[in-house]
Parts: C-alpha cells; sequence; structure tokens
C-alpha cells in the first residue's frame, strides 16, 4: 500500500479505480474517465489534491529567498492572498519542478509542489534556505481538494456560507484565509473554481457536503486530460531538469526584469537565449482516428525529429490532441510515427479548451 | 470481479466468442479487458470478407490508456463486423457481451471453439494474471 490521503475511504466507497501515483493510493477514475471530463467542462467537479506538497516558509528575509529560488518574480506579488505560478530551476536551468507560491503576509509565504518530486523538492529547499534564514514547514495536517467547472464557485458558496461572501470576491489567482479554510481561486483544468486547503479531519465532512450539493469526484485520469486541453504543463512529461523553461512553453514564467535579481538557473538561461533556442513546445491536433500518445516520434520537414510529452484523446475536441517539444522552425504540419505508420497532425499554439470552449 | 458468462468461450488475450445457431461466431472483447484498458475512443473492426488464421490480428480497440489489438480466437472468414461501434465506442464498455461485440467469424474448422477455455479456466485465468 502506497500513502493515503484523509479522503481514501470515500475514495473506495465511490467506486474509485486506485492507482499508485508517486508513492500515493489515488483515484484513477470512478467509473468513467470521459464522463468525469465533461462533469468538469458542464457542471462542476472535485478532485482530491492532497497528495500534493504545502510548505510554509516564513522569515523576515522570505522574499529574498524566494526571489533567488525562482525563475518568476514574487516582488509580483504585492498584495496578501496573491498566487503566482514559477518553475524552480538548477544551476543549469533545468527544472526542479513547477509550483504554485502563495503571498500569506509579511514574512510568510504558501508553497505548493508536486507529490512525486516531495523529497528532491524539500531537500532543495532546504539545500537554498541557509543563508537566508527562513524556516519551512511541511503542512501535513492541511488536506487539499479543489472545485472546477462553470458551476464549482457557486457550489462551494454554498458548502460554505459563512465564507461564501469573501469567496465570491476573490479575483482569479487570489487567495484568502476563510473561516479557517484557505480557498484560492486557482486550478489545473482551464475552468474557473477553488483550490481549498482544509485540515484533515475536516475534509471528509466538506467533499461530502460537495457530494450532496451534486458535484461528481473526478480522477487524476480526467485530472490529465483536463489540463493537456487546457495546455498546462505536466511537471515529469512536459519539462524536467532536462529541459528549460524556454523550451517547455514557459518562457512567460520567467521574469527577466530587474536584470540585477540573481536567480538559480538565470545565467544558464541568458546563455540559451542569446545563442538561440533550438526546440519549442508546441501543440498537435490529429483529426485523423488514432490517439496521440507520450513519447511517440515527431518528423519535422527538414528538421530534427521531435517527441510527444503528453498526448491523449481529447474528450472536448472528439479527437488526439498533444502537446511536443520540436524544432523551433517548425511549420503548420509535421508527421507523427503512430503505431508504425505516419500521420499527419496540425500544429497549434496551446490551449485546446479554455473555459469550455475550443479554440484551436 | 469482472462479469464472465457461463455460456461463452475465452482466450488467454481476453476475447469472447459466442457460438451462433447457424454456426457462425460472435466475438468481442471480455468486461475484464474492457475494464482495464478503460473508456474507448476507437474501435476497428475487420473488414467483412477477409480471411484470418487463429492468431491474426484483425481488429484494434483504443481507450484514453492504450490501443490494443484484438485477436481472432480462430481460423476463418469475417462475415460481418460491427459498424454501429465506430460512432459509439463506448458501447464496448457498457455492453462488452451484447452491443458491444466486434465481429462475425464463419469458422474453417467447426471444432476449433472446442479448444478455446471455458468460463471457469478463462475466470482462473484472470486470477492468475492478477496475482
Amino acid at each position: 500500500m502506497g500513502n493515503m490521503t484523509p479522503l481514501y475511504q470515500q475514495h473506495v466507497a465511490m467506486g474509485a479505480k486506485v492507482v499508485d501515483f508517486g508513492g500515493w493510493d489515488m483515484p484513477l477514475h470512478y467509473g468513467s474517465q470521459i464522463e468525469e471530463h465533461h462533469q468538469v467542462r458542464r457542471d462542476a467537479g472535485m478532485f482530491d489534491v492532497s497528495h500534493m506538497t504545502v510548505v510554509d516558509i516564513k522569515g523576515a528575509r522570505v522574499r529574498d529567498y524566494l526571489r533567488h529560488l525562482l525563475a518568476n518574480n514574487v516582488d509580483r506579488l504585492k498584495e496578501p492572498g496573491k498566487a503566482l505560478y514559477s518553475c524552480m530551476l538548477n544551476a543549469d536551468g533545468g527544472v526542479i519542478d513547477d509550483l504554485i507560491v502563495y503571498f500569506m503576509e509579511d514574512g510568510w509565504f504558501r508553497m505548493v509542489v508536486n507529490a512525486a518530486t516531495h523529497d528532491k523538492d524539500m531537500a532543495w529547499l532546504n539545500e537554498q534556505a541557509g543563508a537566508f534564514d527562513v524556516q519551512l514547514e511541511e503542512r501535513t495536517d492541511l488536506a487539499m481538494i479543489a472545485v472546477q467547472g462553470p458551476n464549482a464557485r457557486e457550489r462551494i458558496h454554498q458548502a460554505i456560507p459563512a465564507g461564501a461572501e469573501r469567496a465570491g470576491a476573490l479575483a482569479p489567482f487570489f487567495a484568502a484565509m476563510v473561516d479557517g479554510l484557505f480557498i484560492a481561486r486557482t486550478g489545473y483544468t482551464g475552468e474557473d473554481g477553488y483550490e481549498l486547503m482544509v485540515p484533515n479531519d475536516q475534509v471528509e465532512g466538506l467533499w461530502m457536503r460537495l457530494a450532496e450539493l451534486g458535484v461528481k469526484p473526478i480522477g487524476l485520469g480526467a485530472r490529465d486530460t483536463l489540463r493537456l486541453e487546457a495546455g498546462m504543463s505536466l511537471y515529469g512529461s512536459d519539462m524536467d531538469e532536462t529541459t528549460t523553461p524556454l523550451e517547455s512553453g514557459l518562457a512567460w514564467t520567467v521574469a527577466w526584469e530587474p536584470e540585477d535579481r540573481d536567480f538559480i538557473g538565470r545565467a544558464a538561461l541568458n546563455r540559451q537565449r542569446q545563442a538561440g533556442v533550438a526546440r519549442k513546445l508546441v501543440g498537435l491536433v490529429l483529426e485523423d482516428k488514432g490517439v496521440l500518445r507520450n513519447h511517440q516520434k515527431v518528423i519535422v520537414d527538414g528538421l530534427e525529429d521531435g517527441e510527444i510529452t503528453s498526448g491523449s484523446f481529447s474528450p472536448t475536441l472528439g479527437h488526439a490532441i498533444a502537446l511536443a517539444r520540436v524544432p523551433a522552425g517548425i511549420g503548420a504540419t509535421c508527421q507523427v510515427e503512430l503505431r508504425g505508420k505516419l500521420v499527419t497532425a496540425r500544429v497549434v499554439k496551446p490551449p485546446f479548451v479554455r473555459h469550455g470552449k475550443i479554440c484551436v | 470481479m469482472s462479469d464472465v458468462p457461463g455460456e461463452l468461450k475465452y482466450t488467454k488475450s481476453h476475447e469472447w466468442v459466442r457460438i451462433n445457431e447457424d454456426g457462425t461466431l460472435t466475438i468481442g472483447i471480455t468486461d475484464h479487458a474492457q475494464d482495464l484498458l478503460g473508456d474507448m475512443v476507437y474501435i476497428e473492426p475487420p473488414e467483412a470478407g477477409r480471411n484470418v488464421a487463429a492468431g491474426d490480428d484483425c481488429a484494434v480497440v483504443e481507450s484514453v490508456k492504450a490501443a490494443s489489438d484484438v485477436y481472432s480466437p480462430i481460423a476463418g472468414e469475417i462475415v460481418e463486423s460491427n459498424e454501429s461501434l465506430a460512432d459509439s465506442p463506448e458501447v464496448v464498455n457498457k455492453d462488452p457481451y451484447g452491443d458491444g461485440w466486434l465481429f462475425k467469424l464463419k469458422p474453417s474448422d467447426a471444432g476449433a471453439v472446442n479448444d478455446l477455455l471455458d468460463a471457469a479456466a478463462y475466470t482462473a485465468f484472470v486470477e492468475s494474471e492478477e496475482h
């Protein structure tokens, strides 16, 4: 048995097919992955993401620490509750992990990193912490659920009436402590919604209240197709320590200004930028039959081969889509080697779907 | 435990075979196979008229998780193919032994079907694979 979240028994009771994910026993689906996907695009679904690592970072110099640690710049976080997406790089510019950091109050930031990278992330955070005299506290006392979809916020407001007004006033990418819960207007689906951090002993009650309000549980299978349609990167598939943000569709998360901010990996990214970035991450759409899958070879006329980093069937489009790392000079189409055959795919700029609408 | 109807024959590659009154065989994939693969997104059944040997790959079922070949359990001629699955692949998940059938075969040797697994042997095989 792997690690279990406080909702494990609920998953089993709701008919989940449980799989190992980064050492955690997590629900893959509760019957049909495709129906769960549509549920989130059309109504509201809830995800148990308690396996993810929540770390509180405190200290007088916490802002300096994060300015050094992250490729994005926490100085963009001026108002308490504001969230920032960033990569954490090694000295070569490779991505150690991607994460969200929330500015809680002066001297306190909260970070959410991936479950599968927990050990190396914590080692890295601690290694860099010394010089800045910051304290790291893993919040294993908190469970985390995401509620996503066009009706998700309304359902949360119904489930937590005391916090409805404050939650309802949150702008996208803002969070607040509401009635003892941490509520963030963030997510990983391309739909509106919240991510909530809840004390372990309260999460089951909230989960059941949401279920009574018609919010359906959604497994990791649909979580992956939802984020792929939204053009959001998955660590370990679309980027890792061998790739930089510049060749992973994440250049927008690198804050070059101010020039004197010396974040880890900056020198390597600068060199890559000056030499010219040879590869980039693009979206692919396959209108023919067949499903694009991770690691399939992408053939680009006259250029080097590329590779699919995340491929799947898109329930919203009704055919296969993918993210692929390809030569920067790629044109409007390419070929993909799919089960021994070459098929032609259209090259697009992600996202594929946003707020329920197809955009490619 | 998945559903294994007693009146059908089975293969170790998770196809089921029903013997029809006219001597043809109807073939599909088992409940266990569809459960392992997850939601179906494309089904490519074989073309009618094709002659196949036992063990030939003659259809593809592709799910959100993986593409999987379907093998002809015995030799014969494909006489009918379930074209309706092109528009509704999910029927293989919902009704694998009924409307989710894949193709019908006229066997070269009517007795060959007796060499396939019965329900008890298939159930035992699935359990042995799981442990």
